[in-house]
């Protein structure tokens, strides 16, 4: 990471009346880097980056962006640029009208302003669409339109609200790939907003979970997906069995813990963990869990029988009570030995590696 | 009974479910919908105006109407310096009329709709407020404004800034084109308030990302999207006040006498159907002209803005 941050998010805060949006929020996010804001609606990620782009003033705190303080900075001032929600296309202005329209303010010459409209629907890819009205675009070409429209300006720090929102899961799947080399090789820094975990986990270098106007972790994708430090942020990031077990000793840095089904696992202790009544939050994720076919063997399994089963193409899942388990187990599966043809009620053995086990602070 | 070809049985049966497709479709719906609008509007605006048409080219002989064609009438409309005058003088003021009455209401359609906040429905109430009293009575209150010993004389007098009143302020073209803009007000706002409320807020915001300043986002995105609602105003102000009969009549004076004193008089005491009839028609076409190059004319204006 560069030693300056490209933004600096410190200490803010933002009412309304008594509702807080943002709660003593603090954040860097390096230069180049490709950051999400990632939560469930209403957690406040919008309104952080509506601040970093200036639309929204913080009730308190300071945001810096590269090294300048942008409060009291209106929109025009700043060195960042945000591709909308609903794009915004300008509807009465043709696709290079409004790709030039940042560019108008610059009072570049014709010949380079011309340059920099063809430049930037080139890295799009709409070349061939520079004269359509922005009511003759699809979603995906307007959302282009709006990328192109923001990258043509050269900012410092790219702001995306939820862009892929509004496609069909097909193009959104292309487009996060598409998103992903594009900001590779402009080499700005892309802030995304999202509420969907699968697409930051795709995108991002880091990924911040948001709940309730506060950060509740920040980290890699794997780093978040695979240690994720409450109860909340695991939750939201895809499945998790959770079970409770007793703590037999406590380090600085680890937690022993006895289980009814797994044994006695000594795990990594998250950040910010207290015990209650010697208890804690422990989970496996349902792809740690993997079936064991016929007589074959593993160093550490738990035994059941299946319960319910669902189908998703590629995989199933198979729901698996365990005796001494307070909620059955949710187990994931590939299709590819026949998990779909596993009957409900039938008797199975799961393996497990311990190291997938984690503790949640709750 | 022999059995019929068949083709023309399923022609028949065809041509049955066709129609029957037809009185079930949006289409017959829709027009069954306004039939009695549009019927009403057919026999109370088509069949008079078709009617003036006619007589616009016949002529009047004492008392009775020849009906052969003729085109004097429009020769007197057109070439005749008083009807020229009057006809000039209705263009300048309904022209005069509409842009101040546009000019004034834009402001207050965009505070409604930019900054109205909950309280936009009482705003646009109030604005209706002066319509509820009659249309004559809104006319005579500003003879008592702009009168002699009027309000507004009467007032300045007493905060000193003219010593006798002026006697300018009523029966000229002033006067009529104060007057209208008062009573055309309202229909003015309206329909720019709803273009203007028709715009998608992040269409300024990303106006602003894009670097434009308050004053340029107006220009390049809120104007030009707002334009429908302004050419509407302008229509809907300047097309009825060409031929507006009693505010002129009331506050014009003789320097304000606009082109329907002139109809009405040839309609009434004039006995000159025909050419009443003319000088109507001349001044639709005019109108309907004039309309066409302001739509026009703004249409390029906000062109030449983006």
């Amino acid at each position: 990471m560069a030693d300056t941050p490209m933004i600096e998010i410190d200490a803010v805060s933002r009412y309304y009346g008594i509702y807080r949006a943002l709660d003593d929020v603090s954040l860097d996010i390096a230069a180049g880097e490709f950051f999400s804001l990632l939560g469930p609606s209403g957690c406040g990620k919008t309104t952080l980056l509506r601040s970093i782009a200036g639309f929204d003033t913080p009730t308190s705190g300071d945001i810096r962006i590269d090294g300048q303080s942008a409060i009291g900075l209106p929109p025009n001032k700043r060195p960042t640029n945000m591709v909308f929600q609903n794009y915004a296309i300008f509807p009465h202005l043709n696709v290079e009208e409004n790709v030039g329209y940042g560019l108008k303010r610059l009072k570049l010459d014709a010949d380079d302003e011309r340059r920099r409209i063809g430049n930037a629907l080139e890295q799009v890819r709409l070349a061939h669409l520079g004269k359509r009205k922005a009511h003759e675009l699809s979603g995906g070409q307007r959302q282009r339109v709006a990328l192109a429209r923001a990258l043509v300006m050269r900012p410092k720090v790219l702001l995306l609200d939820e862009p892929l929102s509004a496609l069909d899961k097909k193009l959104r799947e292309e487009m996060q790939v598409e998103l992903r080399t594009l900001q590779k090789a402009v080499g700005i820094t892309f802030v995304l907003v999202t509420h969907d975990q699968y697409e930051a986990l795709a995108m991002s270098d880091r990924i911040a979970v948001m709940f309730g106007g506060r950060i509740a972790q920040v980290a890699t994708p794997k780093e978040i997906y695979q240690h994720p430090l409450t109860r909340q942020v695991a939750d939201f990031l895809g499945g998790m069995n959770f079970m409770q077990a007793k703590i037999t000793s406590e380090s600085a840095v680890n937690l022993s813990v006895e289980t009814t089904r797994f044994g006695n696992v000594t795990i990594a202790k998250p950040k910010g963990f207290t015990a209650s009544n010697g208890q804690a939050t422990i989970g496996i994720r349902p792809e740690r869990l993997r079936v064991l076919w016929d007589d074959a063997k593993a160093d550490c399994e738990v035994t059941g029988h299946v319960v319910d089963r669902h189908y998703f193409g590629e995989i199933t899942h198979l729901i698996v009570e365990v005796p001494g388990l307070e909620k059955p187990l949710s187990v994931s599966e590939t299709n590819n030995f026949g998990a779909d043809d596993i009957p409900v009620g039938a008797p199975i053995r799961l393996a497990y590696d311990p190291d997938a086990l984690v503790a949640m602070a709750s | 009974m022999v059995a019929l070809p068949g083709s023309i049985e399923t022609e028949n049966r065809r041509s049955v479910a066709g129609r029957r497709r037809w009185t079930s479709s949006d289409e017959a719906k829709g027009l069954t919908l306004i039939s009695p609008t549009l019927l009403y509007a057919l026999a109370l605006l088509f069949l008079p105006v078709l009617i003036v048409i006619a007589y616009s080219f016949w002529s009047q002989d004492y008392l009775t109407i020849d009906r052969s064609f003729t085109l004097e009438n429009y020769r007197i409309a057109l070439t005749e310096p008083i009807y020229r005058d009057l006809l000039w003088r209705s263009l300048t003021i309904s022209l005069a009329v509409s842009v101040i009455t546009v000019v004034f209401s834009y402001p207050v359609a965009w505070f409604i709709s930019f900054h109205g906040g909950v309280h936009k429905n009482l705003w646009l109430f109030l604005i209706t407020v002066p319509c509820w009293t009659s249309y004559l009575l809104r006319v005579m209150s500003w003879k008592v404004i702009l009168g002699y010993q009027g309000v507004l004389n009467t007032g300045l007098m007493s905060t000193g800034l003219i010593d006798k009143p002026v006697a300018s302020l009523l029966y000229n073209s002033n006067a009529v084109i104060i007057t209208l803009v008062h009573s055309w007000a309202a229909f003015a706002i309206l329909p720019i308030y709803v273009s203007l409320e028709k715009i998608d807020r992040s269409l300024i915001e990303a106006a602003h990302d894009l670097g434009d300043n308050k004053l340029w986002s107006f220009l390049r995105v809120t104007l030009p999207l707002s334009l429908p609602g302004v050419i509407s105003a302008f229509l809907i102000v300047m097309i009825p006040t060409v031929g507006d009969y009693v505010t002129p009549k009331l506050v014009g004076g003789k320097d304000g006498v606009m082109i329907a004193t002139a109809i009405q008089a040839q309609f009434g005491k004039g006995a000159n159907w025909p050419l009443g009839a003319a000088l109507s028609v001349t001044t639709m076409v005019i109108v309907s002209a004039m309309a066409g190059c302001m739509v026009l004319a703004l249409k390029l204006f906000v062109r030449r803005i983006k």
